[in-house]
């Protein structure tokens, strides 16, 4: 069969599988009826619900503004396919074409699209995760349990970790009055995403609201009591907090385990993929029915010098699916390639942060608009003399303008006068971001290297 | 009814918040909070919010898309 007539009959009659039923599945399996795919499209998840978005879990709905269970994604169209929920896919046949699932069932497909996402990087201790009152956030049903805990009102809550979703915790935490301290590995929040200049000013965001927060300090163990509740746990500084619920924010870990010895490229640090979101084998050798999107993907980004980004960003789950979807059934010179600029959003404290770019590459940080200690500001990271990324806090207005200036390559620091800038923007200053070589838990951008003049590994550790 | 509001795109106008406020709130001066399923009663205020948003952020579930009315869907496991 000619190439055109196989493109014409997959569109028509094929059979495209989707594991991973969350947002970046939903938006796939949308795109695909959008663009004129008629034949049997199956959506494979684990988890027993209808997409549903996650963003919500860590603010409104532990604010009690919104119901963990009503978080459900909203339809774009009538999609005419076949779900298997509350079923894991655990093996993959890449010459049969098939996927295994837990219930012993196989599904045939002609193309597949992985989706499977992360999962929230386990404590290291399995005893102590037994305890009453140890919780992670990642699923629907983590927040409902944390929710209720939080409306019991316990004598304290203990954030293990300050990322983004420890700090939107701890934020939560204390709009609704409760003690919170919070325990961070790293010198300041938000130290692996934003730097330690950034990541200063969300330090005080966390002592002005109330917090505990503890810096260069790790927890090493929790402590129960007889009944096997929750009683305290040991800093790495020798002291103890009395607390009765601890919550878990070291970052999250790649769903691949079930690709082991497929030959498919996948492991720890999810799957790599082409930039057309064609998976990488095992071999370097980019397949041309398997492909990849959203959290569990790793794929090279001009702009950023063909490194692979594996990106935990909610608009790059939708963005990367639509293209995987329409690279899945289109031609190959009618294929599109995945340029999405990084951005994403995080609400704590009142306050709203947002960046563009890949912050994490930024060596230089150069104060441009508002004032650090206002809380009010725009920062713009340099690289090799380069704009590379931007961040707001409250002031979003101006971050669409720092984008178009990473996608032209953008001298930094930027020659031009910019409103509102103060003498503490006049000189860039070093971003602060960790010695790579260090473990930390969670930067939300894995810069993993991958150009033929620079390659480099990121240590990722296996525990927190 | 589903909502959802593409946070990348809001600009924090608060349009939104002043046509439907009990499923949009602002917090603090730019974070917009909303709650993604919104009593039916509210189906007019939101529709109203959504065709304002001057960065057209807020998506709306259409009516005919919803799984359970979604037209010859099969099965729902
Ligand atoms: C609490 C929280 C707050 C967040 N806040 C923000 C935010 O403010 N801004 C932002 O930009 N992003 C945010 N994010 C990130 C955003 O939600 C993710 O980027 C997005 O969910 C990624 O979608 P995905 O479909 O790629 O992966 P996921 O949503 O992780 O979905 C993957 C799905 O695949 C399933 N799965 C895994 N393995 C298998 C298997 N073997 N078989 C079948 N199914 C499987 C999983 O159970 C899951 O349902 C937040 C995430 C969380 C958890
Ligand atoms: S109207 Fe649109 S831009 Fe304004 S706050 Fe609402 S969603 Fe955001």
């Amino acid at each position: 069969m000619s190439a055109d007539g196989y493109l014409e009959a997959l569109r028509r009659k094929g059979r495209i599988v989707i594991v991973g039923a969350s947002l970046a599945g939903l938006r796939a399996a949308e795109t695909l009826r959008e663009q004129g795919f008629t034949g049997s499209l199956t959506l494979i998840g684990d988890e027993r619900y209808q997409p549903y978005d996650r963003p919500p879990l860590s603010k409104q709905v532990l604010l009690g503004r919104a119901a963990a269970e009503h978080t459900a994604l909203p339809r774009h169209s009538a999609l005419n396919a076949q779900w298997r929920l509350g079923v894991a896919a655990t093996g993959l046949d890449m010459s049969a074409k098939r996927v295994r699932l837990a219930d012993g069932e196989e599904v045939e497909y002609d193309r597949l699209l992985i989706t499977t996402g992360v999962r929230a990087r386990p404590w290291p201790h399995p005893q102590e995760v037994e305890l009453d009152g140890v919780f992670t956030l990642r699923t629907r049903d983590d927040t409902a349990q944390l929710y209720r805990r939080l409306a019991a009102g316990p004598r304290r809550v203990l954030v293990i970790g300050a990322g983004f979703t420890g700090s939107e915790i701890a934020s939560a935490c204390r709009e609704r009055d409760l003690p919170v301290t919070v325990a961070e590995r790293g010198a300041a929040p938000l130290v692996g995403a934003l730097g330690s200049v950034v990541g200063e000013v969300a330090a005080t965001l966390h002592r002005d609201h109330g917090v505990d927060l503890r810096c260069g300090v790790m927890v090493t163990g929790l402590e129960g009591d007889p009944a096997g509740r929750l009683r305290c746990a040991h800093l790495s500084d020798g002291s103890t907090v009395d607390t009765d619920v601890a919550v878990i924010c070291l970052g999250a870990t790649r769903n691949t385990e079930w690709l082991a010895g497929s030959g498919l490229g996948a492991g720890p640090r999810g799957i790599a993929c082409d930039a057309g979101c064609r998976a990488f084998d095992v071999r370097g050798i980019v397949t041309d029915d398997v492909f990849v999107a959203g959290d569990v993907a790793r794929s090279p980004h001009p702009l950023f010098g063909y490194q692979f980004l594996s990106l935990e960003h909610w608009g790059n789950a939708v963005a990367q699916a639509e293209i995987a979807a329409h690279n899945m059934i289109s031609a190959s010179a009618d294929r599109r390639p995945h340029l999405w600029v990084p951005a994403f959003w995080s609400s704590q404290f009142g306050v709203n942060i947002k960046s563009v770019g890949v912050p994490p590459m930024g060596e230089q940080l150069l104060v441009a608009q508002g004032s650090l200690t206002e809380r009010r500001f725009t920062g713009v990271y340099g690289c090799q003399g380069r704009v590379i990324a931007a961040v707001t806090f409250d002031q979003t207005k101006w971050l669409e303008f720092y984008q178009r200036l990473i996608e032209s390559a953008a001298p930094f620091p930027p020659s031009f006068r910019t409103v509102d800038r103060r003498a503490e923007g006049l000189e860039p200053v070093a971003a602060g971001f960790p010695d790579p070589s260090l473990p930390t838990h969670g930067p939300t951008v894995t810069v993993s290297g991958y150009s033929p003049t620079d390659r480099r590994i990121t240590f990722t550790p296996a525990h927190a | 009814m589903r909502l959802v509001v593409d946070l990348n795109r809001c600009q924090g106008y608060a349009q939104c918040a002043f046509l439907a406020p009990d499923v949009f709130t602002m917090h603090g001066d730019e974070a917009l909070l909303y709650d993604p399923h919104a009593d039916d009663t509210q189906r007019e205020q939101v529709r109203r919010a959504a065709t304002a948003c001057p960065v057209q952020a807020i998506l709306v579930e259409d009516q005919d898309a919803a799984p359970a009315s979604a037209k010859g869907a099969r099965d729902v496991r």
